[in-house]
């Protein structure tokens, strides 16, 4: 009928309308995410902000950020690199025991990060297998903030791989073929081919491994040595204001955490939507 | 700039796609591949661009006019390659992409960016797409994108181009749009160009040269008229137009070990009642449909049951009147057999029946 056009346009959707599994999408995340995270800022908030501010900018609190998003961003970094390798081998070569090396890439994920900490700190101690070949060559790989980077590396390595690895399986070898044949080096289709279809995926396992690094707590305290001002990080400074029953204090950096770690992935995912907008949902 | 293969042979695996392939192709000619898919006409594309190589580099020889190219990687080896689906980079504007083969140059060789600009804009005039080059190849229709990887590939001024299915990808209307500039572009450019395609009509249309290809082999090399005329085996004249195929020893009086192969333009209908000479077989109208100056007439031979299509001009089937189910009398005028000269020759016999 043509004169009909006030009826609803027919829903094509597959989730029973946008009312509906909206509010359920944001009770769900208020319910897991929101509410406990907001119950950091009103214990914090239980101190005036003379207090917060003293605590949140002592020395030893203020050493303990820089230790733990200094490296935490290395230890993504170097995921974000090594992981992009460890991707492309699974998902351009056949070899045997891949399928074994793929299910190796998500035992960080698995292993309780405690005996991660433990094995990780018997490896690498002066005396441990990998340990006595840095130690020779002068790194402190325990005990040190070396120790703490291996860590970190270790647990973020499958957010990186993961990440990546349905994006290289959608890329067609063609465009590097393309590049080839139009005279580019290898290094050149990498930069400027590969690379930026690769970006925001790239840029989501990195944001995820930098999340993860910066808050992991169980790996890190058996082989960082914990010293302060060295080798603390921040959440191991909140569990000991905790241990002490300090809990404003504790909340206080929580707090502080919290916001940093919010900004930053914001920041990463701004920059990741700018990538994906690149020559994609222009049509 | 000619191209001189010899004696290419590629396997992958187990599978062999191409067997002892030699090919010769004369400089500035557009000859097409042409063959069923798996048929290694694709591989042979992909070893004269550079992108695989054949098994054995010391048995195996390409030469671009006589310069010989066997090892040298596709980047080096100055020859354009448009892909099926065009491999157009995705994240660059039509102008990065167009001109990305001259970037990639080495910078002693790399003309300076005024150059660069003139030059991507005389190919975008060249495509017919000038004032799209700040646009992104998904803001492109199919036939415009198969134009701009065509443009990139001419970028880098290569001596020979090679297209693979160019028009697969495509409807039928922009295919022949497509084929038909291609082919007056060529004959402008007169650049050698080979490209592949399963499509015998467009083969046939569009090249000077037909390369037939099936099972990993070369069938036969010839101008369209000449394969299709003169097919050099059972399978050239299968492939190439249609052909009704008829059982060995197809009438009483003489007697085929091979089938025998008639066009349909060359079989002509009398009524069912009708002395068409003791030659003529007897069938039956299945279906008529007339369009353009040819009606088409399915038939079944009475005898055998074996289907037939035939051919047969517009003022004749009026004279004829034929209904489905009327009775005819067929004959053929022109028929084709391959004898077995021995255990992997076959010679085509031609009988032309004019009584």
């Amino acid at each position: 009928m043509i004169s009909g056009n006030k009826r609803a346009q027919p829903n094509r959707r597959i989730l029973p309308g946008f009312g509906l599994s909206m509010g359920f999408a944001v009770t769900y995340l208020g319910l897991l995410v929101l509410i406990p995270l907001a119950g950091v800022f009103i214990r914090a908030s239980g101190m005036t902000w003379q207090e917060f501010w003293t605590v949140v900018t002592s020395p030893q609190v203020v050493a303990t950020y820089k230790i733990t998003f200094g490296v935490s961003l290395a230890a993504a970094a170097t995921n974000a690199v090594f992981g992009l390798i460890v991707a492309w081998s699974l998902v351009r070569y056949t070899f045997p025991g891949k399928r074994v090396l793929d299910a190796i890439v998500d035992l960080p994920f698995a292993l309780p990060t405690a005996v991660a900490g433990i094995a990780l700190t018997a490896i690498y101690a002066e005396t441990g297998i990998m340990g006595r070949w840095f130690y020779a060559l002068g790194i402190e790989t325990a005990f040190s903030r070396v120790g703490i980077y291996i860590a970190l590396t270790f647990i973020g390595i499958p957010f990186v791989v993961r990440s990546l690895q349905p994006v290289l399986e959608d890329l067609d070898p063609e465009f590097e073929e393309a590049a080839a044949s139009l005279g580019a080096s290898r290094l050149r289709a990498f930069t400027h081919v590969i690379l930026p279809g690769l970006l925001p995926a790239l840029l989501t396992g990195f944001a995820l491994a930098y999340a993860r690094a910066i808050g992991e707590y169980g790996s890190v305290i058996f082989i960082s040595g914990n010293m302060p001002f060295e080798t603390e990080i921040s959440p191991l400074i909140i569990v000991k204001f905790l241990e002490q029953f300090q809990i404003a204090q504790a909340t206080a950096v929580a707090a502080v955490m919290l916001v940093a770690s919010f900004v930053l992935l914001l920041g990463v995912n701004i920059l990741q939507r700018w990538t994906e907008s690149i020559g994609r949902a222009r049509t | 700039m000619s191209i001189q293969a010899n004696n290419i042979s590629k396997t992958f695996g187990g599978y062999k796609a191409l067997d002892n392939v030699s090919l010769h192709v004369p400089q500035g000619k557009l000859v097409s591949l042409l063959g069923p898919s798996g048929s290694g006409k694709t591989t042979l594309l992909r070893i004269l661009a550079g992108l695989e190589f054949p098994d054995s580099l010391d048995q195996s020889s390409i030469r671009f006019h006589g310069e010989d190219v066997t090892a040298v990687p596709a980047g080096q080896r100055g020859v354009g390659f448009v892909f099926q689906h065009y491999a157009l980079f995705k994240h660059m504007t039509i102008e990065s992409n167009i001109a990305f083969g001259i970037h990639a140059k080495p910078r002693r060789l790399r003309p300076d960016k005024h150059a660069i600009r003139a030059r991507v804009e005389e190919l975008l005039k060249l495509i017919q797409l000038e004032g799209l080059g700040k646009r992104y190849p998904s803001e492109l229709s199919g036939g415009q994108r198969q134009r701009v990887a065509l443009a990139r590939a001419l970028a880098v001024d290569p001596k020979v181009l090679l297209l693979d299915e160019p028009f697969g990808a495509l409807d039928a209307k922009v295919r022949k749009d497509l084929r038909r500039w291609l082919r007056t572009f060529q004959e402008q450019i007169g650049l050698t160009t080979i490209f592949v395609t399963h499509d015998q009509e467009e083969a046939l249309e569009l090249a000077d040269e037909v390369v037939v290809m099936n099972n990993a082999r070369i069938e036969q090399v010839g101008d369209p008229q000449t394969v299709y005329d003169h097919p050099a085996s059972p399978f050239v004249i299968e492939f190439l137009g249609n052909v009704n195929r008829l059982s060995p020893g197809f009438r009483p009086n003489r007697t085929h070990k091979q089938a025998l192969y008639v066009r349909p333009h060359d079989i002509e209908l009398f009524p069912g009642d009708a002395d068409a000479g003791s030659w003529a077989l007897d069938g039956k109208v299945l279906h008529v449909f007339a369009a353009g100056n040819y009606g088409r007439v399915t038939l079944q031979r009475t005898l055998t049951g074996e289907p037939l299509e035939a051919e047969i001009p517009r003022e004749r089937l009026r004279k004829l009147n034929l209904q489905p189910g009327d009775p005819v009398k067929i004959r053929f005028t022109h028929t084709r057999v391959f004898e077995q000269i021995d255990a992997t020759h076959q010679e085509l016999r031609e009988i032309i029946e004019t009584e």
